[in-house]
Order: structure tokens, then sequence, then C-alpha cells
């Protein structure tokens, strides 16, 4: 019976081509929207999360402030070289720690000047950010120690200064200060925040403190556990040391954040999520729009298929059977509408892939979801339109017309 | 004859002082004024009148597509004037066929779907569906055409469609509501022919609207209605 009823209902919507295309098109839309919006939302957060993954799932960011952000909160101190002794020392999971300090500056060399941001830290910081040299070496034990005038360059300031010579012993100039090139660091490309992560020069920590800063701080400690350790724990060892050694009394809140990467994705991609949830709300009111075109559409149909209506009842359909009929007819109407949509946002997400450089993630929830939705509207539209029919007046709709 | 039709000690269908009345108040508008009518199993009665005498409402009525105001009906001995609206379409389906005189065949559908419609209501497989159509066709000489759109069929054989559709159920009685109004007269004799024919054959119950005398003469009996009440009840002498 139900099989002979979505037959039927497929067969009335044949008979109208091009108007059940045109009732279902806000369907169609609608859906495809959704869909494009979600999967490609999800492909840039499996970019980003797989960027973010690249540089370890197992780092954790210390940062002075409660969030992580440009610029420090006012009444935030920094940190010091011996914070980040401090957590190497006691935390008994890391494997690694990084203190770094940046601060923006001109690289010149002869006429070539570039500008670019100079990060001061050790050797560690290449070690978590699982960087390695292109050629030349690292930085000494005495050159850290000392504050030796010494740089590691990334690939794009190599570029720019010296296009194709090689670098290695020539010197650069930060602000008023020359320093030798000791290293060329493998090229990273972009990051998942579109900065280019090899415009940077590295100077051993005490050097940029020294001869570019001219104070102590520290502006962030990048923290590397050892696999298999819980980064949780570890987490809240590192806040507990940190509490104690700033001096936070219990009932005050912390003035630095120890972050891990799950909740430097959560943020990163908290922006993606709020726009999908935006464009959500978009295809939820086409969606409407289209419901109402099938209900439009479905009372058309009832009015043109009164003695059809008619006949059937007098034949001995009951109201169920009539009212069962048309619902299915909108249903099957409204979920086509869900299914091409749901095709077409596939093959626009499979055609901006490459546009907008978004790996494609199918995720069959929310094809599910959509289809499951775009049904729902033809149960919601099409039940008055259905009560309508399954109602007549058997006589009084054999005699219409 | 007609006394061989006659061996069922009730009647199929009794109405006892059936009323019926439109509107309410000062608009109220009596189509029947009190009908008492027996029709015996294997009767073929035509209904004539005038219009606005009340014959297809009393056709509704024993049609079960309306209800009477007032006084009672008995389907096979069963009171169905109280049924609700469910119930009569159930009673539709299981013991009674529909003739039309605008045909109501459903339009781009072959003939034999629309012969399968009610058998659909009533549940039947597919094959079984198609095999008891094919029979009906054939019951009213349209074997060939069985693919045919109304659209494609000439009137005559557009009724003949819906007379199988009526018939393929097996009903106790078949309604036929004006079932030549719409046809030249050589059309209207031959399904008049079929109408005895099944009757006669099949021992099918008809009770037939017409206006036209030619027509009435085809039936057994003949009830006259004028103003909403009988006016004669006669016996046809010499059916055709």
């Amino acid at each position: 019976m139900l099989w002979d009823t979505i037959h039927l209902a497929l067969r009335e919507i044949r008979r109208n081509v091009l108007r059940s295309f045109l009732t279902i098109l806000g369907i169609v839309i609608g859906v495809a929207s959704v869909i494009t919006m979600v999967t490609l939302g999800g492909g840039a957060t499996v970019q980003v999360t797989q960027q973010i993954a690249s540089l370890g799932s197992n780092l954790l960011m210390v940062t002075p402030g409660k969030r992580m952000g440009p610029g420090l909160a006012p009444s935030a101190p920094p940190f010091r070289v011996r914070d980040a002794e401090a957590i190497a020392r006691e935390i008994r999971s890391v494997v690694a720690v990084a203190p770094i300090s940046m601060q923006s500056a001109t690289a010149i060399v002869g006429n070539e000047n570039w500008s670019t941001s100079v990060v001061g830290t050790d050797n560690q910081y290449f070690k978590i950010r699982n960087w390695s040299m292109k050629a030349g070496r690292p930085f000494s034990d005495s050159e850290l120690h000392a504050g030796a005038s010494v740089c590691v360059l990334g690939d794009t300031v190599r570029q720019k200064l010296f296009g194709g010579l090689d670098p290695l012993g020539s010197r650069v100039r930060l602000g008023k200060m020359s320093f030798q090139v000791i290293g060329l660091l493998e090229p990273k490309g972009q990051s998942s925040m579109g900065t280019d992560q090899d415009d940077l020069v590295v100077l051993p920590l005490r050097t940029l403190q020294r001869r570019i800063s001219g104070n102590q701080y520290v502006s962030l400690i990048q923290v590397s556990i050892r696999d298999g350790e819980s980064t949780e724990k570890a987490q809240r060892d590192i806040e507990r040391l940190l509490r104690e050694r700033r001096h936070i009394s219990p009932n005050m809140d912390d003035n630095f954040s120890v972050m891990d990467m799950k909740e430097i994705t959560k943020m990163l991609t908290g922006t993606t999520t709020v726009l999908t949830g935006l464009l959500g709300a978009v295809a939820a009111v086409s969606l409407l729009v289209g419901g109402i075109g099938i209900m439009n559409i479905m009372l058309v149909s009832v009015t043109e298929r009164t003695r059809e209506i008619g006949t059937r009842l007098a034949i001995g359909a009951l109201e169920r059977e009539v009212l069962t009929q048309f619902l299915v007819e909108s249903v099957v109407l409204s979920s086509s509408g869900g299914l091409f949509g749901i095709l077409l946002g596939l093959l626009a997400c499979l055609g901006l892939k490459n546009a907008l450089r978004v790996p494609f993630v199918f995720n069959p929830t929310i094809v599910i979801i959509a289809f499951l939705f775009s049904a729902a509207v033809g149960v919601i539209f099409g039940y008055f339109p259905a009560l309508k029919a399954a109602r007549l007046d058997p006589i009084e709709a054999l005699r219409h017309e | 004859m007609m006394a061989s039709s006659q061996t069922d000690t009730r009647p199929c269908i009794e109405l006892r002082g059936v009323t019926k009345v439109y509107g309410t108040g000062q608009a109220a508008m009596a189509a029947l004024r009190g009908i008492d009518l027996d029709i015996e199993e294997g009767d073929f009665v035509a209904v004539m009148g005038p219009s606005g005498s009340g014959k297809s409402t009393c056709l509704n009525i024993l049609g079960c597509l309306d209800t009477p105001t007032t006084g009672t009906y008995r389907f096979k001995g069963v009171e169905v004037s109280g049924l609700d609206r469910d119930q009569r379409a159930r009673l539709r389906r299981f013991y009674l066929g529909f003739v039309f005189q605008g045909y109501n065949l459903l339009s781009r559908t072959s003939a034999l779907e629309n012969v399968e419609l009610p058998l659909i209501y009533r549940r039947v497989h597919a094959r079984q569906r198609r095999a008891e159509a094919r029979r009906a066709i054939e019951m009213v000489g349209l074997t060939g055409w069985e693919s045919h759109a109304p659209s494609e069929l000439s009137g005559g054989q557009q009724q003949r469609v819906a007379i199988a559709r009526a018939i393929v159920t097996g009903p106790a009685v078949l309604m036929a509501d004006e079932p030549t109004g719409n046809l030249d007269t050589a059309r209207s004799h031959e399904i008049m022919e079929l109408l005895v024919d099944l009757n006669r054959r099949e021992g099918i119950t008809i009770v037939m609207v017409t206006h036209e005398q030619d027509m009435a003469a085809y039936a057994k009996r003949i009830v006259h209605f004028v103003d909403g009440l009988v006016e004669s009840d006669k016996r046809n002498g010499s059916p055709a």
C-alpha cells in the first residue's frame, strides 16, 4: 500500500515536471547551501587541526595574561627565563621547554632590507617545532650563554635579503647591531592562520634581550610533553607551579594561561563555528520559504484534483488514506529537493575545494540531517493541504467543475 | 423472470421514512420528505423524476455517501444510517460500486490501472489485482484497450472502464448516476445493454438514476420521484 502510494506520488510529480522542479527549488538551494557551508567549514577545521597537530599534539603554550592573543594584559607580569627553567626542572613529563621573546625589526643586508619578526629563544625551539636546519648549525651552548651576535634565518628572510647567494657567514643588521648568519631553516610554508612561518630571524634569547629589547622578559613559553603522558596533568602541574612562582593567592584568578593544542584549535575554529551557525540560519530561512512553496503548490494540486479525490472517497478511500496520499506526495517532493540539494552542495564543495584550498571532508551526519529536515518540511507544510483533501465532502467533490 | 430474483426473505436495501433536509431554520429545504423503498437482491431499479425531485439525494443516501436526516436505512439487514464517515467508506469499499455521469476516471492513468483502483483500497496484491482488473475489463468488452488512457478512449469506452471499475470488486449493489447522460443514443443503448447483461448474468443489483424514459425502460422496475416523495413504483412489464 505504501509502495503504491509512493508510486502514485512519483507519477503525480512527473506529470508536472517543471512545476515540481520550481516548487522544490527553494529546498534545493537551502539544502545545498547548508551542505556546502558545513562541508567547507568542516574541511577548514580539519585543515587547521591537522596543521596544529603537525606542531605536535603534546605541545603546551604558556602565555602571560588570561588568553593567548596580541599584547599582554596590563596586570600580567611577563615571564622570565627562570620560569621556563623551573618548568623544565619541576615537571617530570616535560621533554623540552623553549622560552620565547619576540620583536619586530628590519633586517638589512647591503642595500636590501626586509621587515620581519625576530625570535629570541634557544635550541629547544627547533626541537619543539620539529624544525630542522637546511644548512649551517643551530646555536652552540656558549653562544646561548654569552648572548653572542649570531642568528639563524627563516627561508623567506634568506630569499629577500640574499636571493641566490649563500648567506652562511654573512652578517645581517637588525637595528644598530649586526649578527652573523650561522644556520638556515627548512622552509615550512604558510601556517593555518595564513601567516608565513618562514618570515623570521632566530637569535639566542639572551642576545635578543640584551641587544634588541633591552629587558629580561619572556613573552611565551612553549612546552613539549613526552608522548604517552597526559597533557591535562602536565597542564595542571604547570599551572600549580606558576601560581606558586607568581605568588597568586588561592582565591585569585591565574594571570597567565596554559593552553594545549585542543584549546588553541577550539579558539581558532571558534570563528568558523559562528560563521557556520549564521549561514545555517540563512539556510533554515530558505528551507522555510521552500516549505511555503510546497504548501502553495499542494493546495493548488488539491483544488485541481478535487474530482479525483471525490472519486477515491466514493470508491471507499478512508480520510486517513487520502491524507497519506497527499502527505506522501509532498514528502516525496520535498525530500527529492533535499536529495538534489545534497548532490548540488557536494558538487559545489568539490568544485570549490581547489579555489579555496580547503580539503573536501565528507560529513555523513549533516547529509542525513539535511535529508531528514527536507523530509520534515514536506510533512509540516504538506499536512494542511492533505487535511484539506481528506476532509472534502465526496458528494461536493464529485460534482466539482 | 422477476420472481426468480426475489428469493431472499429480506430485501437488500430497506428505506423507512427517510427524509433529508438541507440547511436549517428559515433556509431549510427538504429534498426527501419520507421515503419507503425496498430493493431486492438482483433487482435492476431505475429512479426517475424531474430535477429537484430528490432522486440524486436518494441515490447518495443509498450509496452511503450521505446520511438521512431522519428515518432508517438497512443495508442487508444492518442499520447504516448512523455510521460515521470512515465506516461508510468501508461499506462502500466492500459492498458498493459507483458509475457516474462524467465517468470520473483518473486522467493520464491507463484503463487497467483505473480499474485496479478499488482493489488497491481493498489491499489486494498487485498480481491478483491485475488479473481481476483484466477480467472486469473483459466483462465490459474492452479487452485490448487496457493500456489506453481515458483521453485515448471514446465516451462510451470510458464509461465501460468506469463500469469495470465499479464491478471489479464484485459489489452487492451498483449505483449508477445518469450513466448515459454524456453519451449519444447509440452509445447509451450499448451501455444499457451492458448493465442489463451484468444484472442478468452476474446477478449484480443495480440502482440507476436517469431522466430518460428510453434508458429506464431497460430496468426491471421504475421508481418515480416527485417533490421528495415516491410518486409511483412499477414493475417493468417487458424488460428489453
